[in-house]
């Protein structure tokens, strides 16, 4: 059984611009699945689309199924009951998601008021004991998020996602903008959360390495679409597609030599959804591209071992597209 | 290329640099020397005073003891000496949509420099050449575009070249990739390799990222709380760390199939309440694991010595010099 399901989901902004093209993806109970991509490339479009927050004039199509129940098939009321209780979000930047003239207790009290028939008595305890839950003194429900450092305010943001005790957990670049030690802070909270809680997690970062040392599984996408799929220790150490292989190598490993004065970095930016290549979208900044790449559309493909690329050349056995440059 | 053998000359140097703010001792006595044609990062946690201590080698803030190093002269802080330095020590900002004015053109941003120090000659063949320099190619193409017609790198680029245009010796680079697409950033790093190989500069790169460092760096500068408790060249400090703060940094670089990160509780102190001692011993692992009485008794009482500026590698912990 999985937890979240998408089927086929497309999503297109007004204006006839395709942020989602047919995106299958699935968590499983206790699942950790990575989204890898950067600026543009729908990922967090996928988040909206999960809990139906997308804007009045987006199109969507294809399946959203949480456990097993269509989405985009339920009445605004359960709607609303499913947002924060069976699926919530962290969203990136704590400091502006935050209210800043309301104490943070009051910020985790209001949706379990608001979902459950707890007295304020009852939803006061419930926020002390979040709080702890994430790694903060329960008294700290008393303070404004001013006075918080970023990294308890992200672990704020952690606490507002749980209120309501739901079983899947969104966190859209939930440790950028934080320090190093921070962000190792945060990701370890999220892992134990996890575990402790049975949780079901969808981690989305354009940090590749972030997401293999934190997922079970890991999609990358590119221009809407997944380019590549599978364990997340095999994508970032073995990619099969060369858009993945750049990312990994955006972070290099210390003491790979192959990146020592070495950057590895694409040439130009990624398409704006609306204006994209033909053939494979990303051709024209590929390092390993052929000449068919430019007319060929390339769907994802079996590679086995629970392994999906959309490469033309992702099964050559000697292609290391890890140090390719 | 060696990591020791660049350049003789000291392009730009800290010595016994304190800047305080109030009773906040952000830069709390800093030895620090960048060697011309050399690249060094100074990392550290955000809070460790790496931005001020980069502020004040750009001479934008005074110190209140200790003097910043231009070649062989100290930095004067009369107006039209000031001035002179900055055409030669050049910053670039991060976050080059914050950096760039929406209503200036892409000329009209490089050229601002020139402007300012009143630098007559051909001004279109100086901002065509540092567009160049700067990998917009080719510059004309870009004279008349705005900042939001440019995608996240191209902007980095306008900003880089808006410092080069002034032929500076130095470039500190607060972050200069933090705000970029992964896929960009390494554009960018290879840009600066490229400056300094073409153009000898020498570049000082505040940042973060210790990958970054792995990439670009000849030499790393290790920051916590207003002082460097770790310095030398990039591959030792890396790979074989010294100073308890810089593997703990290291531990916690997202990868997989490592070592057991040591995650440290709590962020970087308050500037203003400096422990007594060593000022990393509150959230050290190593002085909480169990260590010799001798040894912990100089953590708790006597601050290690301040690291000195040259080439080596050097810690500032009691425990290494044990």
């Amino acid at each position: 059984m999985t937890l979240l399901e998408l089927r086929d989901l497309n999503v297109t902004y007004a204006g006839d611009v395709p942020a989602v093209r047919g995106v299958d993806l699935s968590v499983a109970p206790g699942q950790v699945l990575g989204i890898a991509g950067e600026s543009g490339c729908g990922k967090s479009t996928i988040t909206n689309a999960v809990l139906r927050l997308l804007p009045r004039s987006a199109k969507v199509g294809g399946q959203v199924l949480l456990d097993g129940e269509d989405v985009y098939g339920m009445s605004f009321g359960r709607l609303r009951a499913v947002r924060w209780a069976e699926a919530s979000i962290v969203f990136q930047g704590a400091l502006h998601s935050l209210n800043a003239v309301q104490r943070i207790g009051r910020q985790i009290a209001e949706p379990i008021l608001l979902h459950s028939k707890a007295t304020r008595k009852e939803a006061d305890r419930r926020v002390g004991e979040l709080l702890e839950q994430v790694g903060l003194p329960a008294r700290r429900a008393r303070d404004y998020p001013h006075q918080l450092s970023g990294g308890q305010r992200q672990r704020v943001m952690v606490a507002l996602a749980l209120a309501c005790g739901p079983r899947l957990l969104i966190a859209d670049e939930p440790t950028t903008a934080l320090d190093v030690m921070v962000q190792a802070q945060v990701l370890a909270l999220l892992s134990s959360l996890v575990r402790d809680l049975g949780l079901s997690m969808v981690l989305i970062s354009h940090d590749l390495s972030v997401l293999g040392s934190t997922c079970d599984r890991v999609a990358v996408m590119y221009a809407g679409r997944v380019v590549e799929q599978g364990p997340a220790t095999a994508v970032f150490d073995d990619p099969r597609h060369p858009y993945s292989a750049a990312l990994a190598g955006a972070f290099p490993r210390i003491g790979d030599e192959r990146f020592r004065y070495s950057p590895r970095g694409l040439p130009g930016d990624p398409p704006f959804p609306g204006d994209l290549p033909g053939g494979c979208e990303f051709h024209p900044r590929c390092p390993v591209a052929l000449d068919k790449c430019a007319t060929t559309e390339v769907a994802l493909a079996e590679l086995g071992d629970g392994r999906t690329s959309a490469c033309l050349r992702a099964t050559e056995p000697n292609l290391d597209l890890r140090g390719a440059r | 290329m060696s990591e020791t053998s660049r350049g003789a000359g000291v392009a730009l140097g800290a010595h016994g640099l304190h800047v305080r703010f109030g009773t906040a001792r952000a830069v709390d006595g800093v030895e620090l020397e960048i060697g011309s044609g050399e690249i060094v990062a100074l990392v550290g946690e955000s809070g460790c005073g790496k931005t001020t201590l980069a502020r004040s080698l750009l001479g934008l803030v005074r110190p209140a003891e200790g003097s910043v190093m231009h070649g062989d002269h100290p930095l004067s802080y009369a107006r039209g000496a000031l001035k002179e330095f900055r055409r030669h020590v050049q910053l670039v900002l991060q976050d080059p949509t914050g950096s760039l004015n929406p209503r200036h053109t892409v000329y009209e941003a490089v050229a601002e420099g020139l402007r300012i120090h009143g630098i007559s000659g051909d001004e279109e063949t100086r901002v065509s050449e540092a567009l160049a320099k700067a990998g917009l190619r080719p510059p004309e193409r870009f004279f008349l575009r705005y900042p939001h017609e440019l995608s996240g790198g191209q902007r980095q680029r306008v900003v880089i070249a808006g410092a080069l245009v002034l032929e500076p010796d130095v470039l500190v680079a607060d972050e200069p990739v933090s705000s970029l697409d992964a896929s960009v950033r390494g554009e960018i790093l290879a840009l600066l390799l490229k400056l300094r190989a073409e153009l000898g500069l020498s570049v000082l790169v505040v940042t973060h990222d210790l990958g970054l460092a792995w990439n670009i760096a000849d030499r790393v500068a290790v920051m916590y709380l207003g002082r460097i408790v770790e310095t030398g060249p990039t591959a030792e400090v890396l790979l074989a760390p010294r100073h308890p703060y810089t593997k703990a940094l290291l531990s916690v670089v997202p990868e997989i199939n490592k070592l057991e990160p040591v995650v440290l509780v709590g962020e970087t102190p308050d500037p203003s309440r400096i422990p007594a001692g060593c000022r990393f011993r509150p959230r050290c692992p190593a002085y909480a694991a169990v260590l010799p009485k001798e040894v912990a008794a100089r953590c708790e009482t006597e601050p290690p010595a301040v690291l000195p500026a040259d080439r080596g590698h050097h810690a500032a912990c009691h425990l290494t010099e044990a």
